[in-house]
């Protein structure tokens, strides 16, 4: 079968202070696709997200998003292939000095597509993409004002502006209730109906793990360690792989 | 964390090479389209509002008692008729550009340092840079420009109560007109004092703006890092003040051979 592959990582290595975190990950993602990067606690996972759309640049390795070398691409290109990624942060990183409505405008307005749209063509869009998320009535609260799983609501509304291919969730359920933390993952299965997007989605949690991949990549010391569907790893024949699962 | 010397003076200087990469990083991204006029002059108005009564309250006091502590002083050399002229020329050469900017450091660079630094932490720059908004240009292009082109205009705000000040300390003793005491201080006032005070402010001002907005910037990650920016932001810059302050009086001795 010949996918479209939107992102190709290979060998990516990258060290802070001398302390290498990621020692060689190599990991490709389809069109469509769900990937679920597991892993523990500071075993680097946001480091390879960060990588991949250059919030860090790595020290050898090459990686590929949507055609594009991001490690030799220009300014331009990468704007390009940013504008096609969604980031999801951890705690949302919403801008605490606007209301909702603004950290969803304030973005748009500079983007190079969303800032030909009329501004009631904005403030609808705006709308629209809160209520997919189920926060219009928090509108106009400031973000200091909304709990912690409304603010990552709120900071993938944000994302979703700007109708992006791919999204990367950066632990979406981490720090939330179980309740919330299963709300969150309905509506990550709920953008991928509507939204028909590609996403890797990183996380500690095997429930969020289990509903929301096709397939399952586990990172241990800063290297893949396991790779397949969910069931699969579960009973894989290494012992530290089906830790994960317990 | 206790560092060795060694280590803390070669942070210094990577420090300094830092702020004159982020220093070039400014001038390149101050000419470059889009402009973002409207945050430009929202931190304008939230510079001024932050240290616009710390100012005024310090002025006054400044002016009230510079002109108490030389009157009696010149009254023995019976040079009374100096006081108007000595008390302005020495605020708005030396002490309004000074005290002024060291309080301006301590509000607004304190804010500076400890804003940037918090988004810093909570991911909000590294969100900006995703989506297609510049941090740098957003952030700190408009904050260094408004503190550079706030502080100048704060200070001869500054000055003006020093003088009204220091009318109200004479006034005490004396009943001097303000006419009189206002072209007395006007005598011997030329545009060669102002002009290079100005200037100077215009330094401390875009220096403030600069120090802060790299501390912020650049952050350590996690909540101190936010106190330590706001804190570094402030002993920096009022270290700065004195600094271009020593560079300025050489340097217009040097060009107006006072
Ligand atoms: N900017 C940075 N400077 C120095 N070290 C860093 C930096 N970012 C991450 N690290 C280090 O890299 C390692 C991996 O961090 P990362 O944030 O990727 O972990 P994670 O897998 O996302 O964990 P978590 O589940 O807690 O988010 C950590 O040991 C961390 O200390
Ligand atoms: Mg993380």
């Amino acid at each position: 079968m010949d996918r479209e592959r939107i992102l190709h990582i290979e060998n990516l290595v990258k060290s802070f202070d001398g302390v290498t975190v990621i020692r060689g990950v190599s990991l490709s993602l389809f069109r469509g696709e769900h990937l679920v990067v597991l892993g523990k606690s500071g075993s680097g996972k946001s480091v390879i997200m960060k990588c991949v759309v250059k919030l860090m640049e790595a020290d050898s390795g090459s990686i590929h998003l949507f055609g594009t070398d991001i490690g030799s691409c220009s300014e331009i290109e990468l704007a390009a292939v940013r504008h096609r990624t969604g980031y999801l942060f951890q705690e949302g990183a919403l801008y605490d000095s606007m209301t909702i409505r603004e950290n969803l405008l304030f973005p748009s307005r500079r983007n190079p597509t969303l800032k030909k749209l009329s501004e009631k063509e904005l403030q609808d869009l705006a709308e629209h993409n809160l209520e997919n998320v189920g926060l219009k009535e928090a509108i106009d609260k400031m973000p200091a004002e909304l709990s912690g799983g409304m603010k990552k609501r709120a900071g993938l509304a944000r994302t979703l502006m700007r109708s992006p291919e791919l999204i990367i969730y950066d632990e979406p359920t981490t720090g939330l209730d179980p309740f919330t933390g299963e709300a969150i993952i309905e509506l990550i299965l709920k953008i991928r109906e509507t939204y028909r997007t590609s996403a890797i989605i990183i996380t500690h949690d095997i429930k969020c793990a289990e509903l929301t991949g096709d397939r399952l990549l586990v990172l241990s010391d800063g290297t893949i360690i396991g790779e397949g569907p969910f069931n699969e790893l579960k009973n894989h024949p290494e012992e530290r792989v089906r830790l994960f699962f317990r | 964390m206790m560092t060795f010397l060694p280590e803390k003076i070669g942070r210094f200087f990577s420090d300094i090479a830092g702020i004159i990469r982020f220093t070039g990083l400014f001038f390149r991204h101050l000419f470059r389209r889009p402009f973002e006029t409207r945050e430009f002059i929202n931190q304008c108005f939230r510079t001024g509002y932050q240290s616009l009564l710390l100012i005024s309250i310090t002025a006054i006091i400044l002016g009230l008692v510079i002109s108490l502590q030389i009157r009696p002083i010149l009254a023995d050399l019976g040079a009374e008729a100096w006081l108007p002229n000595m008390v302005f020329i020495s605020i708005v050469t030396e002490l309004g550009p000074v005290i002024f900017a060291l309080l301006f450091a301590g509000k607004v660079g304190s804010g500076i340092g400890a804003e940037l630094a918090s988004m810093r932490v909570t991911d909000q720059i590294d969100a900006m840079e995703v989506s297609a908004t510049n941090p740098f240009k957003f952030l700190v292009v408009t904050r260094v420009s408004a503190t550079t082109f706030m502080l100048p205009l704060l200070v001869f705000y500054g000055d003006f109560l020093s003088f009204i000040g220091s009318f109200i300390g004479l006034k005490a003793y004396s009943n001097i007109s303000f006419q009189l005491f206002y072209s007395r201080a006007f005598s011997d006032f030329f545009f060669s004092d102002i002009f290079p005070a100005t200037i100077k402010t215009l330094f401390f001002g875009f220096f403030i703006g600069i120090i802060s907005s790299y501390t912020g910037y650049y952050s350590d990650k996690g909540t101190e890092g936010v106190g330590r920016s706001a804190n570094t932001a402030v002993v920096a810059s009022s270290l700065v003040i004195f600094l271009i302050d020593l560079i300025a009086v050489q340097l217009t001795e040097l060009i107006l051979g006072i």
